[in-house]
C-alpha cells in the first residue's frame, strides 16, 4: 500500500503524457501526479490513478480519457483508483507548476506559507497576471474544492490559488 | 458478511452523506457567492469521502450491492448518522454552527481513524483528513466573524449554538457495533475524544466572545436509526432521483 515512487512503463509514458486534466486542460495528468503506476503485461496496460480531492468529479473522466488514449494506441487497459498514499500537491511537477501559473492559477506554497496565507492573511501568493505579492484572499474555496480565490490589489486581477495539500 | 464492520462504516459515512446533502441545499442559495461556493465545495468533499466508504461497504455486503443502493435506497431507520448533521439550514448561523460542531469532531475522529487496523478505513481517513482540515478552518473562521461581528450576528450564532448544543453529546455515543470495532482495533474509541472536543470548541467560542451553551440534557438516537422529524424530508429529496429513475448512475 505504500508505493510512493511512480512506476511508469517507458512505452506508456508518451501516451499518458498526452492525456490532460479535464479541469485544467494545459496540464497533463502526468504533470499533475495523479498517475501512480502504469505497467504493461503482454498487451494489457494496468494503470493506477489517485484522486486529488475525494470528491474530484474529474476522476471518472480521467479514467475514461486514459482508457481511450491507450485504446487508440492499441492497448487494452485496466484502470484502478487507489487512495493510499494520498495525493499531495508535492507531486505536481515543476513543469506542471509553470503550466498552472501560465494558465492563471497560482501554484501551491509550502504547508507553512499556505497556512500563513489562508489563516493569517499574509501576502505571499503572487498575482498570476502581474507577479505582485500585494494580493488578498477572497474566499478559502474557489472554483473547485482544490483552489482558493484571490485578488490582486495592484492590477485587480481575480485568480485561483491551488491550495497546498500534504 | 461482516455485519459489525458494515454497520460501523455506515455510521461514519452517513454523517458525511447527510451533512453533504444539507450543504448541497445551499447551492445557488448561499448568503453570498463565496459562502455559497464554500458550502457546496465542502459538500463535494464529503460526498467524495462517502463514495469511498460506500464502495467499501458494498464490497463487504456482496450480492452485487452498489454504492448507489446503499446511499439512496435505504429506509430512514437504516441510516445511522448523528442527529446533529440532519438539522436544517434554519439560517446561515445554524449552517455554520452545525458545521463547526461537526468539523471539530470530524477532524479528531479521522486523526484517530488513520491508525485503524483496517487498511481501507485508514487510507480513507488519511485522504479525508486533509480536506477536513480546510473545513474546520472555514467554519471556525466564521464562528469568530459572526460571534465577534455585529450585535445581530452575535445574537444569531449564539442562538444557533445554544439550540444545536443538545446534539453534541451523541457524537461520542457508542453503538454495539462501535464497541466491537474498537475491541478489534478497527474503530475509534470516541469517548476518549470527548474532553479534547469540548476544550477545543470552548476555546474557539471564547475567542469569538460567545458563551459556552449550558446543557441540561442531550438528544440521541440517530446512531440507532431513530431520527428527528427533519430526516424524512431530507431523504425524500435525497432519494427522489433514484426512486423515480431506478438504477440511474451517480
Ligand atoms: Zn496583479
Amino acid at each position: 500500500m505504500t508505493i510512493t515512487e511512480q512506476h511508469i512503463d517507458k512505452e506508456l509514458f508518451p501516451i499518458l503524457e498526452k492525456v490532460s486534466d479535464p479541469e485544467i486542460p494545459v496540464l497533463s495528468i502526468m504533470e499533475m501526479g495523479v498517475v501512480r503506476s502504469a505497467i504493461l503485461e503482454k498487451n494489457m496496460a494496468k494503470v493506477q490513478i489517485t484522486p486529488t480531492y475525494s470528491g474530484c468529479p474529474a476522476m471518472d473522466v480521467i479514467g475514461d480519457d486514459i482508457k481511450k488514449a491507450l485504446s487508440d494506441a492499441g492497448y487494452t487497459s485496466e484502470i484502478e483508483l487507489i487512495l493510499a498514499p494520498a495525493w499531495t500537491t508535492d507531486w505536481i511537477t515543476p513543469k506542471g507548476r509553470r503550466a498552472l501559473e501560465k494558465y492563471g492559477i497560482a501554484a501551491p506554497l509550502s504547508p507553512k506559507a499556505d497556512k500563513d496565507v489562508l489563516l493569517h492573511g499574509k501576502q505571499m501568493v503572487k498575482c498570476t497576471n502581474c507577479s505582485s505579492q500585494n494580493t488578498r484572499l477572497v474566499s478559502q474555496f474557489g472554483s473547485t474544492a482544490c483552489k482558493a480565490q484571490f485578488q490582486c490589489n495592484d492590477c485587480q486581477e481575480p485568480f485561483d490559488y491551488f491550495k497546498c495539500l500534504k | 458478511m461482516k455485519e459489525n464492520l458494515y454497520k460501523y462504516i455506515l455510521g461514519i459515512a452517513d454523517n458525511s452523506l447527510v451533512l453533504g446533502q444539507r450543504l448541497g441545499e445551499l447551492c445557488g442559495h448561499g448568503p453570498s457567492l463565496e459562502t455559497d461556493i464554500a458550502c457546496t465545495n465542502i459538500s463535494l468533499d464529503l460526498f467524495g469521502q462517502v463514495r469511498s466508504y460506500y464502495q467499501y461497504a458494498a464490497k463487504i455486503k456482496g450480492n452485487n450491492a452498489t454504492e448507489d443502493q446503499i446511499a439512496f435506497l435505504r429506509k430512514e431507520r437504516e441510516y445511522l448518522n448523528v442527529l446533529l448533521v440532519e438539522q436544517p439550514n434554519t439560517d446561515f448561523a445554524y449552517t455554520i454552527g452545525r458545521q463547526f460542531l461537526f468539523d471539530i469532531y470530524h477532524f479528531l475522529f479521522l486523526t484517530e481513524l488513520q491508525k485503524s487496523h483496517d487498511l481501507n478505513l485508514a487510507a480513507i481517513a488519511k485522504k479525508s483528513l486533509k480536506e477536513v482540515s480546510y473545513h474546520r478552518r472555514f467554519s471556525s473562521d466564521w464562528i469568530k466573524r459572526l460571534g465577534d461581528g455585529t450585535e445581530e450576528s452575535k445574537r444569531r450564532i449564539q442562538e444557533a449554538l445554544d439550540s444545536l448544543w443538545t446534539y453534541t453529546d451523541e457524537l461520542f455515543h457508542q453503538t454495539e457495533a462501535d464497541k466491537i470495532m474498537v475491541s478489534k482495533n478497527i474503530g475509534v474509541d470516541t469517548p476518549t475524544l470527548k474532553e479534547t472536543y469540548y476544550t477545543e470548541v470552548q476555546t474557539i467560542l471564547s475567542e469569538s466572545t460567545l458563551e459556552i451553551p449550558e446543557s441540561k440534557w442531550f438528544q440521541k438516537g440517530g446512531k440507532d436509526g431513530i431520527h428527528t422529524e427533519h430526516m424524512g424530508y431530507l431523504l425524500s429529496d435525497l432519494q427522489y432521483m433514484q426512486r423515480t429513475y431506478p438504477n440511474m448512475e451517480w
